[in-house]
């Protein structure tokens, strides 16, 4: 049992940091609607504000790393280009997808879609985390800005959750292979 | 109650909007370019070429590039007008919101073939 180095990064890429992320997103969601709403019954302790600030800092840090991991490591081997002659296309996965018109959408709509929408991620939770570094517990007193980190934060979990249905898939009909072999078990 | 407690519940000073306000609104411009950038990056090829930063990422080096440059100096130049003061937070919340979602849209393939 063996894995390409390049798969282990598309892994390390997807199911690591964008997956992380996704799963945060839903708990950050939680903090902030219940914690943070100016209704809230419970008071918001240094403990609580604490824990948010580095969990929203988490957050943003994951979703850079799934977009530079992204963009500067996993994309490149995605759009390479076959050598004049290249018998194989399975090593070019854009190439593939383009190749068969069943499999083209996973590229023209798929990846056109998510390698941009996935920006908005981390644009969204730094945002979120600067405020919470800022206003803290002091976010109760200003509703809107609360509401608008929500809302913020709902679409960055939107945008994560396409970029991650369609990494998935398009991995699934053109995995990205290549580099270094990495041996993980030997069979019996 | 000891004194940990009493600092824990203790409420903190209401702090100007304008900092939040800030980061909100430049959230907001700067996922609305990155959406403008990558639509104008597709219509015209030299606009491509010029944002082909890193050749094996492509155009999507200069695309994010250039959003995330945009987003940072109107983060910054806001932050310094409004960090002191309290702004109108319903207005910017809600430029703010509808910039994203406009963004989140145009980044739709089927949207942005439109333009």
């Amino acid at each position: 049992m063996d894995i390409s180095s390049h798969a282990l990064w598309s892994l390390v890429h997807g199911m690591g940091f964008g997956g992380l992320y996704l799963l945060a997103c839903s708990g950050g969601l939680v903090e902030l609607w219940r914690r943070f709403a100016p209704s809230s019954p419970a008071p918001v302790t240094a403990r609580d504000e604490r824990f948010v600030r580095i969990y929203f800092f988490l957050m943003a840090a994951l979703a850079w790393l799934a977009v530079l991991t992204g963009a500067y490591m996993v994309y490149p081997w995605y759009r390479a280009i076959p050598p004049a002659g290249a018998t194989s296309l399975s090593a070019f996965p854009q190439r593939l997808l383009l190749s068969n018109p069943s499999t083209a959408a996973w590229h023209s709509l798929g990846m056109e879609w998510k390698e941009h929408v996935a920006w908005l991620a981390p644009i969204s939770t730094t945002m979120a985390c600067a405020v919470l570094m800022r206003y803290g517990r002091g976010l109760r007193d200003h509703r809107h800005l609360r509401n608008a980190v929500l809302c913020f934060v709902v679409v960055a979990m939107m945008a994560a959750g396409i970029a991650g249905f369609f990494g998935a898939e398009i991995d699934d009909h053109a995995p990205i292979e290549g580099g270094k072999i990495i041996p993980i078990a030997h069979g019996g | 109650m000891d004194s940990r407690e009493t600092r824990d519940f203790s409420p903190s000073p209401s702090l100007p909007s304008g900092y939040g306000a800030a980061a909100l609104l430049s959230a907001g411009i700067g996922s609305f370019a990155l959406a403008a950038i990558a639509i104008a990056s597709d219509r015209n090829a030299g606009f491509r070429r010029l944002m082909t930063l890193y050749k094996p990422t492509g155009p999507l080096s200069g695309v994010t590039t250039a959003a995330l440059l945009v987003w940072l100096i109107v983060w910054g130049v806001l932050h310094l007008r409004w960090r002191k003061r309290d702004v109108r937070l319903p207005l910017v919340s809600a430029a703010a919101i509808v910039l994203l979602i406009v963004a989140f849209l145009l980044m739709f393939p089927p949207i942005a073939d439109l333009f």
